[in-house]
């Protein structure tokens, strides 16, 4: 069992820390005051690949595809300068290129994978609707076959990069087998007639990153753009999530160690009583309780990783690393703004939009509530010697 | 064309510390990096090779671990990297160092058709040892024009135009022709960052070890016994007295200055 990161790993967490450091920290307080992404910043991270970090070169991409601690690495890296940006090419990268490269047809990849590898289009995966969340069973847009094209209709909501993604992954009720429903995803190029764009959302944190409403009517969509086969949508979603699931996880790391640093800092630097406050046990405590948390965070996000690149099954591992990376960056920075005092309250301190940014972790691509109910599901089928 | 860019490992930080024991930099705890001068003199090569036909080598001389910087330039984009590594090559200064890099340089040539048809970039200095020694060195060795500090570069058709910072106000506009010599400051360009496509290609790539078994080098040339200069102490200057920094209108800090020097018995 080896730990440490091997060479190739080590380079690009340096290299991709130094790119974070020098263009994406400089405009994360803009871009979250704006709720937008900064367009030079875009460009920068479109040279750098991070839109195709998992995808191979002949798609595209960085050639990562087979080693995801790499790409937790980076979506680490690039979450621990802004947790927008760690969304937005995280779930671009992880639930939207990488299924169609893993699932999709050669064709389907080359009209929609290079383009998504190479950040020429954003992607989106799409599965919440106003009655469809933690229960997928619910959804209600509907997909017709007509001839060779499919009709959808029915809308999305609370779609990460839904408002400026150009390819979609749209999960649809295809049809009803007995009382259980039919799903089938649709790749969907955003261009399409009777597609729109619906309301954007105003979030309190991840401000940058998009989430908005998508409205289908009578969207036709060729058969050749279904993922996988009709009616593996439910399957094909819980793979795509689960995937979807390290990527979250390793943003939170680097939110988390966001939050650890600043307060580090802090600590040494601001005196109370004639002492750095990191002289008390008070917070001593806070410090060690974040350091552990996020660590164990990163341990189960690369254990999840390592189990994908090595074709182990690594759903419950997903499970638990996004459930814990999540719930390690809301207590670390729950820690970080209160190590901070007044100042951590305070625009100017960043530690108040880590708090802010922490929260939708514990939230989007399953619950933590959903998260625990999927790994007691397994540990009680199964027991605890799966693990 | 073939571009040699000579690129050197250095510590990452410009305060580094000295053993007073033995004399010699506090490595311990601090992050090795590429030169800065000398990834812009990456930058000019790689820009170079976009607009022309060329291919890039890069090449350094250091222990094993040197091969990270090199690797760091593989995956900028540069083709081939050669690690100039051997316990005989040790303790070498600017001049020892040069000599090696020139055969390194030479034995590189030698397969080539046209063996006139290169030039060498160089950054101006490195943070570490500060001397800006090894370029024009290198340039003495290849017995081929140097044109030192440059600050802007044009090639056409084998000929060079450049600008140069001379007595560090003035510039000179000097022309040349291949083969020659530059040494680059950082005015010159903005490296690229690697993008990790690059980081992927470049651990794909081999890092060629040449050894003083493959250089052949004339024994008394290379490493501490080729070395013409020895160091003798490395300090950091000891801090004499405050600074002070004097604040208001200039009739105001006039006064003020001479009211303390006044004080000090200076005036």
């Amino acid at each position: 069992m080896d730990f440490a990161l091997n060479d190739q790993q080590k380079m690009l967490k340096k290299i991709t820390r130094e790119f974070a450091e020098k263009y994406i920290a400089p405009v994360a307080e803009e871009s979250d005051f704006n709720s937008k992404l900064d367009e030079k910043v875009f460009q920068k991270m479109k040279e750098m690949n991070y839109f195709g970090t998992c995808i191979p070169e002949e798609y595209g991409g960085a050639g990562l595809h087979d080693d995801t601690i790499s790409f937790c690495i980076v979506t680490e890296e690039i979450g621990r300068l802004d947790a927008s940006w760690g969304i937005t090419t995280g779930v671009h990268c992880s639930v939207c290129a990488y299924p169609i490269y893993k699932f999709g047809t050669e064709d389907q990849k080359q009209r929609f994978l290079i383009d998504l590898a190479k950040g020429n289009k954003v992607g989106a995966f799409c599965l919440t609707e106003a009655n469809a969340g933690s229960d997928a069973g619910g959804i209600q847009l509907s997909a017709e076959k007509d001839g060779d094209e499919w009709i959808l209709n029915g809308s999305k909501i609370f779609a990460t990069n839904g408002g400026i993604a150009k390819t979609l992954l749209i999960v649809a009720k295809s049809g009803e087998k007995g009382s259980r429903k039919e799903l089938t995803i649709f790749i969907v190029d955003a261009d399409t007639p009777g597609y729109s764009v619906g309301v954007k959302e105003d979030k309190m944190g991840v401000r940058a990153s998009d989430t908005s409403e998508l409205v289908f009517q009578d969207v036709r969509v060729p058969h050749e753009n279904i993922l996988g086969k009709v009616g593996e949508g439910f399957k094909l979603a819980m793979k795509t999530l689960d995937y979807g699931r390290i990527s979250i996880a390793a943003q939170c790391v680097g939110l988390g160690q966001a939050c650890l640093e600043v307060s580090i800092k802090y600590a040494n630097e601001r005196t109370q009583f004639g002492q750095p406050i990191g002289r008390f046990q008070g917070i001593q405590w806070k410090i060690s309780d974040m350091a552990c948390a996020v660590e164990s965070g990163r341990l189960l996000t690369y254990k999840a990783a390592y189990m994908c690149d090595n074709g182990v099954e690594y759903g419950l591992a997903s499970s638990m690393a996004k459930l814990v990376a999540s719930e390690a960056a809301m207590k670390a920075a729950h820690s970080a703004v209160q190590i901070h005092g007044g100042y951590g309250l305070m625009k100017a301190y960043a530690v108040e939009r880590y708090f802010r940014d922490a929260k939708v972790g514990e939230i989007y691509e399953g619950t933590s509530e959903i998260q625990r109910m999927v790994i007691a599901n397994r540990l009680l089928r199964q027991g605890a010697n799966i693990l | 064309m073939k571009i040699f860019v000579c690129i050197k490992q250095v510590p990452g930080v410009s305060e580094v510390r000295i053993d007073p024991q033995t004399n010699s930099l506090v490595r311990e705890g601090i992050p090795s990096v590429t030169n800065p001068f000398d990834k812009n003199a990456i930058e000019l090569a790689l820009t170079i090779k976009e607009e022309q036909n060329a291919e890039v080598i890069a090449i350094s001389m250091g222990p094993p671990q040197a091969k990270e910087v090199l690797r760091e330039a593989l995956a900028m984009g540069v083709d081939r990297a050669f690690l100039l590594s051997d316990k005989a090559f040790a303790g070498a200064d600017t001049l020892a160092t040069s000599y090696t890099l020139a055969l390194a340089i030479k034995r590189i040539l030698k397969g080539s058709k046209d063996k006139t048809n290169y030039l060498v970039i160089v950054g101006a200095q490195a943070i570490d040892g500060d001397t800006g020694q090894v370029g024009p060195e290198l340039a003495e060795e290849l017995n081929i024009p140097q044109i030192t500090y440059v600050q802007k570069f044009e090639l056409k058709e084998k000929i060079i135009l450049v600008e140069r910072i001379f007595r560090e106000e003035e510039i000179v506009i000097i022309e040349t022709r291949v083969p020659a010599l530059i040494s680059v400051l950082k005015e010159i360009n903005t490296p690229r960052n690697p993008p990790m496509s690059g980081i992927v290609k470049a651990y794909k790539k081999e890092i060629k070890v040449l050894n003083a078994e493959e250089l052949k080098p004339d024994k008394r040339k290379i490493g501490r016994h080729g070395s013409m200069t020895e160091v003798w102490k490395i300090f950091v200057p000891e801090r004499k007295g405050e600074q002070i920094i004097l604040e208001g209108t200039n009739e105001e800090k006039v006064q003020e200055l001479c009211r303390n020097l006044k004080n000090d018995k200076i005036l």
